[in-house]
């Protein structure tokens, strides 16, 4: 019998991927490389539970940045309750693992050729990508607001330099100045996410600069745990008197009553369907979409977001590449940084049986939100998952609000609770 | 009963419109029910994909209580290397409502008896981190009083024998707040731990149950104990 080097690679099992530098042919049999676009919580997540799951799979990730600030607990960074440093997080922890780590940025992937370029000149070949690319902003809804107008005037919607200069204004802000928060429509990264960022500044001013205001222009008619925000408001910021630290304007549907639709970036005055509020600290989320790359590979539908299969988060467009995280249509689930985890959990089983000609296994999904509104105040949703029988939909088996008969002592435990899971979930994906 | 599981669909129904943002939560009130209307009407349960594995559930839990159970503070329990049967008890008492907790009600009514036993083996089968985060100091003396006179029997070897409940090395503020809620009558105690309590309380009517709470949790939080890995901690 005519021994290939393919047959006794495959008989002896020694298809480690230092043995296959230089063989391209030997490398197609039995291949399991993955490339991961995008570091941070979804990718970084994916690319450790695929080594944790099968450490033969060739993982490769690579992140633009050298390090990733948390969007979660950014807020509090805001109010000066934590440091930037508390939030950033580096690449070690997945090197120790046994992934790649590449810092360079993801031009283009070919679905057909299976290869994703990056800027720095790397032609990376895959047998699985996952793709997990966050978000980008439609500046184009908003006149005289773009990416260059954001370094001035921050949405600090991806977490790092903007939160810092978003800081450094509040800190700079007199007593009695005005905060205007812009939050975005639906759907965007994080739904409580702005009105945490309320409760935060409020927190600070309260105790620095109490003559101040924050005014909210929202876009929508509500906004997520808004009957627990609102209650907490009232108790700790006057919300609801005459000396409300915060006022929340909303946009009854079908109308554009505080749809922001213009900012003048020299006086900070933001002007929407209703009014104009100049402000002294201006922050603008603007809507959103998927990260560029995903337009770029083609994964996108044509609302800007990622169709996927829900069991394994497969794109619906393009067979052999999986997006994950805000950047995915996950019908079912909020767009937050433990729902992209979940998802990436689930995706890197998925990749793990897909790769080893397993059949895939019944997914499990879950998403917790915490807020925290004020010192020793935490809230929270939070929601069990499992896939209907369909495949369509994410369906929610359990879960719910903080409830709002909840005492202080529930209230205090919610915050450290929320601590805790800040400080797991970042080992889970960076440790 | 039916109240209940209206209320808790109200509920989620209510997350799912804050936080989902793809739902139209419209969609949901505009539903009209037929004349006559039925007096309770309970939403048809959907079709759902069961059979996850062991580590897929169990990997659910992770954010909260770190990679493979452990968790590194400050107050989340760790339930890596939790006794089988202990584990599962305990998330059934949270799913009944029989133990009190901020979160782990609405969690542990999302998986069915089956699964959480699927998770409580997995959990098991864990090796449990303690961590250090108290000094020896006169807190942590009234606290080793307490637990020589009223606990060592169930938690043998000042609570780091890891067949009973492990509770050195536990997470300080779970450790106090459990133990507070035990003391108050919040959780249910099964028969035994009822009777040491009972004992504790009338032993010590000059302490109260948050000095007691406090006391033993510093103790637990300052033991060095051998025969299972400690870390150095870290505290907040």
């Amino acid at each position: 019998m005519k021994i290939t080097r393919r047959g006794f690679i495959q008989a002896t099992g020694a298809a480690t991927a230092a043995g296959l530098i230089g063989t391209p042919y030997l490398a197609l049999a039995g291949s399991k490389k993955v490339v991961v676009v995008g570091g941070g919580t979804g990718g970084a997540t994916a690319a450790k539970y695929i080594k944790m799951a099968d450490p033969s799979i060739d993982v490769t990730i690579v992140e633009a940045n050298k390090h990733y600030y948390t969007c979660y607990m950014s807020n509090e960074v805001l109010s000066g309750a934590r440091s930037i440093d508390s939030i950033r997080f580096g690449y070690t922890g997945l090197a120790a693992h046994g992934v790649n780590v590449i810092n360079d940025t993801v031009t283009s992937i070919d679905a057909g050729k299976r290869v994703v370029k990056t800027a720095g000149g790397q032609s990376l070949s895959y047998d699985r990508c996952v793709v997990a690319p966050g978000i980008d902003f439609k500046f184009d809804g908003i006149e005289g607001y773009d990416a260059k107008v954001a370094n001035d005037i921050p949405h600090a919607w991806k977490a790092g330099q903007q939160t810092m200069t978003l800081r450094n204004q509040l800190k700079a802000m007199k007593d009695g100045g005005t905060v205007c928060i812009c939050p975005p429509p639906n759907p965007f990264r994080c739904p409580p996410g702005p009105y945490e960022r309320a409760s935060q500044i409020a927190m600070y001013l309260k105790a620095k600069k109490p003559r101040s205001k924050i005014i909210i222009l929202d876009p929508k008619p509500k906004f997520s745990k808004m009957g627990l925000f609102t209650q907490g408001w009232e108790r700790l910021y006057g919300y609801g008197s005459d000396n409300s630290m915060i006022e929340w304007n909303g946009t009854p549907k079908g109308s554009d009553d505080n749809v922001l639709q213009s900012v003048d970036a020299a006086t900070k005055t933001a002007t929407t369907g209703f009014s104009e509020v100049k402000a002294d600290v201006l922050n603008v989320i603007p809507a959103q979409k998927a990260g560029k790359i995903a337009f770029a590979a083609g994964l996108v539908n044509d609302k800007g977001w990622c169709p996927v299969d829900l069991k394994t988060f497969e794109s619906t467009i393009h067979p052999g590449i999986h997006v994950i995280g805000d950047a995915s249509v996950a019908t079912g689930m909020p767009k937050s940084g433990y729902a992209a985890n979940s998802q990436a959990k689930v995706t890197a089983a998925a990749v793990v049986s897909l790769l080893n000609g397993h059949e895939v296994g019944t997914p499990s999904y879950v998403n917790t939100c915490y807020s925290i509104v004020g010192h020793d105040y935490g809230i929270s949703v939070a929601a069990v998952y499992r896939l209907n029988e369909s495949g369509s939909k994410i369906t929610s088996v359990s879960g719910g609000l903080t409830p709002s008969d909840a005492n202080d002592e529930t209230l205090k435990r919610e915050a450290s609770y929320a601590y805790s899971w800040f400080t797991n979930i970042t080992t889970d994906i960076f440790g | 009963m039916q109240f209940k599981v209206l209320a808790t669909s109200a509920l989620v129904a209510t997350m799912i419109a804050g936080c989902a943002s793809q739902e139209k939560p419209d969609d949901m009130a505009a539903q009209k029910a037929p004349e006559p209307a039925p007096a309770k009407a309970v939403p048809a349960k959907p079709k759902l994909q069961m059979g996850a594995s062991d580590s897929m559930l169990a990997n659910t839990c992770a954010g909260c209580h770190g990679t493979n159970g452990n968790s590194h503070g400050p107050s989340a329990p760790t339930i890596a290397g939790l006794e089988e049967d202990y584990l599962l008890e305990t998330m059934q008492a949270y799913k009944s409502g029989k133990r009190s907790g901020t979160i782990m009600g609405r969690i542990a009514k999302g998986y069915t008896d089956g699964e959480l036993e699927q998770i409580a083996n997995f959990y098991s089968k864990q090796a449990f981190q303690g961590w250090t985060q108290a000094a020896v100091g006169p807190e942590a003396k009234q606290g080793q009083m307490l637990h020589e006179d009223f606990c060592e029997k169930c938690h043998e070897d000042g609570g780091t024998s890891i067949e009973d409940v492990p509770l050195a090395g536990q997470w300080m503020p779970y450790v106090e707040w459990t133990t507070a809620d035990y003391l108050n009558g919040l959780n249910h105690p099964e028969k035994d731990m009822k009777k040491a309590m009972d004992k504790l309380a009338k032993a010590h009517p000059e302490l109260s149950n948050a000095t007691v709470a406090h006391s033993l949790s510093h103790f637990y939080g300052s033991r060095s104990a051998d025969g299972y890995k400690r870390v150095p901690g870290r505290l907040k």
